[in-house]
């Protein structure tokens, strides 16, 4: 154990996702040791997410405006819009430059073990979007895992009986994997061959 | 197949300790709990990522250490391939493959292959399903690496699935979603239950030789499936997968008033079981102290003989064969006829607190084992 503030420290840093007791002990570290400038900026930065990114009403992306740059974007095709987990997954599929529709984040996968269910995510969001909006082909882009799986099958048989088109990313994706692992040029062949649910 | 080198570190008992091993049979030999079971248990994990005599990984780590490490050299069929493993407390295990790191640690199964036969293999006769269950899907993984998935995924369904089921009567689970677990259930378990139940039929046989052999052609040792879907639709060797997930969706439907009072999943495979069966009697409640242990021996010989006969893709699929301190409980008898059908595999690696207790005809390289080293003995 460290003295007081210096314990606080390493405690926080821990607590974010993917850092260990050692990591987070590692980056304390170089903080303290680190030029001063560096790290008001570093601080200055954060304060600022916390106050001006938000979430897209829309799409569930994040953003720094009530609307997030991609809904907002008139060139995108309203017609066709994808499913996603995660904003991270929205990022890696914008990088395939496959997609020129829009994008709904559902904020995670259906995963009981977790206590999440289709309420716990951006689902009856996603409806109501269905209904005003004139989409016609839904993509479903949820993880190539279980629980992405069976989110999309959930939302497939939800959304058919409005009359849309609902397809599936193609296999070839890596199963048991994240969306965001899963290089440019295999998500971006994924879109090509996604292939209609029947359900 | 064979190992060549062991060398672990903080691997259970050992600090650190490095053995070559060479082809024919090899006797580890020493006092009780000087630490030849956590040898060839190394072996084991090498093969298959996991202990059959733990369920989690953390015994294996050295009292007091924070990671593992084995390294196993491996001659197969021409070709020398060295695995290290890396088993972390807390932490994902890591591997590497001729020093090169591999993506999933999963990717090191297949690359060996080993039987082993122990003592507590007495259970597969006299315990419960699960533990025969395990055996069954331990030796899918040996034969097709890709099971190992399929295992997990079903494992993790069965959770998702049996935890909804709890949270429904609790009032907070959405019924709406069960469903999709159904589908997913079904799609995995058709998977495994398909593999399982060509794999019973391929096995059979073996089994029912080895058992003639082991106990002097006393009896006969009959295996099959039997599962929660009724034996008509598994007498088909080789069911379809489509058809397994129709039929399992079709036994959910029907059990799910059932399954939804007493909160937990009822159908699939992980409710099925390998029946034993000793002339007219299942073996379990029936047969002698001595025919059961024949019956483990022959399940695990069986086991030996079909990975043997099974090429593999590169011509080798000979496991090296571990008898762990078996030859102290057998009588003289099946003792020598033991010692016979092992004394030409390609490596059989054998325990014994004392020498009298391997059989001459296996006696060739001889390790001792004590005080946490193990040296070999020149005779
Ligand atoms: N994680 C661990 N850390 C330290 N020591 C361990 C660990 N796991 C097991 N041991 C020690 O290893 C010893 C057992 O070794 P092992 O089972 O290999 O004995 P053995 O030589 O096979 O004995 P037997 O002849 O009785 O079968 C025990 O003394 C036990 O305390
Ligand atoms: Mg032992
Ligand atoms: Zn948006």
């Amino acid at each position: 154990m460290y003295e007081g503030v210096v314990q606080d420290l390493i405690d926080e840093l821990g607590r974010l996702p993917g850092v260990g007791p050692k990591s987070a002990q590692r980056i304390a570290f170089h903080l303290l040791q680190a030029d001063p400038t560096d790290i008001r900026r570093l601080v200055e930065v954060l304060v600022e997410v916390t106050e001006k990114v938000r979430f897209c009403s829309l799409c569930g992306n994040v953003s720094a405006q009530e609307l997030c740059r991609i809904c907002s974007d008139a060139r995108r095709d309203p017609s066709v819009l994808c499913v996603v987990e995660e904003p991270k997954d929205v990022v890696a599929i914008e990088k395939t430059r496959e997609f020129r529709g829009r994008y709904h984040v559902l904020g995670g996968a259906i995963s009981p073990i977790e206590g999440i269910g289709p309420d716990d995510l951006r689902v009856k969001e996603l409806v109501t979007r269905l209904a005003s909006d004139d989409v016609t082909e839904i993509i479903l882009a949820t993880d190539p895992n279980l629980e992405g799986e069976a989110t999309a099958t959930y939302l497939a048989r939800l959304l058919k009986p409005m009359g849309l088109r609902v397809t599936r990313l193609a296999s070839g994706l890596p199963v048991g994997g994240d969306l965001e692992y899963a290089d440019e040029l295999t998500l971006g062949r994924a879109f090509e061959g996604r292939r209609l649910l029947d359900v | 197949m064979h190992v060549t080198r062991l060398s672990l570190t903080d691997f259970r008992s050992y600090p650190a300790v490095e053995i070559e091993l060479v082809p024919g049979a090899t006797a580890l030999v020493g006092p009780n709990g000087q630490g030849k079971t956590n040898l060839v248990e190394a072996v084991g994990y090498v093969a298959a990522l996991s202990s059959h005599r733990v369920a989690t990984d953390a015994p294996l780590i050295r009292l007091g250490c924070r990671r593992a490490v084995v390294r196993a050299g491996v001659s197969r069929a021409g070709r020398q391939i060295l695995v290290e493993l890396e088993i972390v407390s807390g932490a994902a295990n890591r591997a590497r493959v001729n020093r090169a790191p591999v993506p999933r640690t999963r990717d090191v199964l297949g690359l060996l292959r080993t039987v082993s036969f122990a003592p507590e293999d007495l259970t597969l006769v006299k315990g419960d399903p699960d533990g025969r269950r395990r055996f069954l899907d331990d030796l899918l993984v040996a034969r097709a690496p890709r099971f190992a998935g399929v295992r997990s995924d079903y494992e993790r369904v069965l959770k998702q699935r049996n935890t909804l089921l709890k949270s429904i009567k609790q009032g907070k689970g959405d019924i709406r979603t069960l469903d999709v677990w159904d589908d997913q259930l079904a799609a995995v378990g058709a998977e495994l239950l398909a593999g399982r139940r060509y794999l019973v039929h391929l096995l059979a046989p073996y089994v029912t030789e080895a058992y003639r052999e082991v106990a002097g052609g006393q009896g006969d040792a009959l295996i099959e499936y039997r599962g929660s879907l009724g034996p008509e639709i598994l007498a088909d060797p080789r069911p379809g997968r489509d058809a397994l997930r129709a039929h399992l969706l079709e036994a959910m439907a029907r059990r799910r008033p059932v399954e939804l009072e007493r909160q937990v999943s009822l159908v699939g495979p992980h409710r099925d079981d390998l029946v034993l069966q000793l002339g007219p009697f299942p073996a379990k409640g029936f047969a002698s102290h001595g025919e059961s242990w024949s019956y483990a021996l022959a399940l695990r010989l069986g086991s030996y003989q079909l990975l043997r006969a099974d090429i593999g893709p590169d011509g080798d699929g000979e496991p090296v064969l571990i008898l762990d301190d078996v030859f102290a409980e057998l009588d003289s008898g099946r003792r020598d006829r033991l010692a016979a059908l092992v004394k030409d595999a390609e490596q059989v690696l054998v325990t014994a607190a004392v020498p009298e207790d391997v059989p001459e005809v296996l006696s060739g390289d001889r390790i001792r084992v004590g005080q946490g080293e193990a040296l070999r003995v020149d005779r």
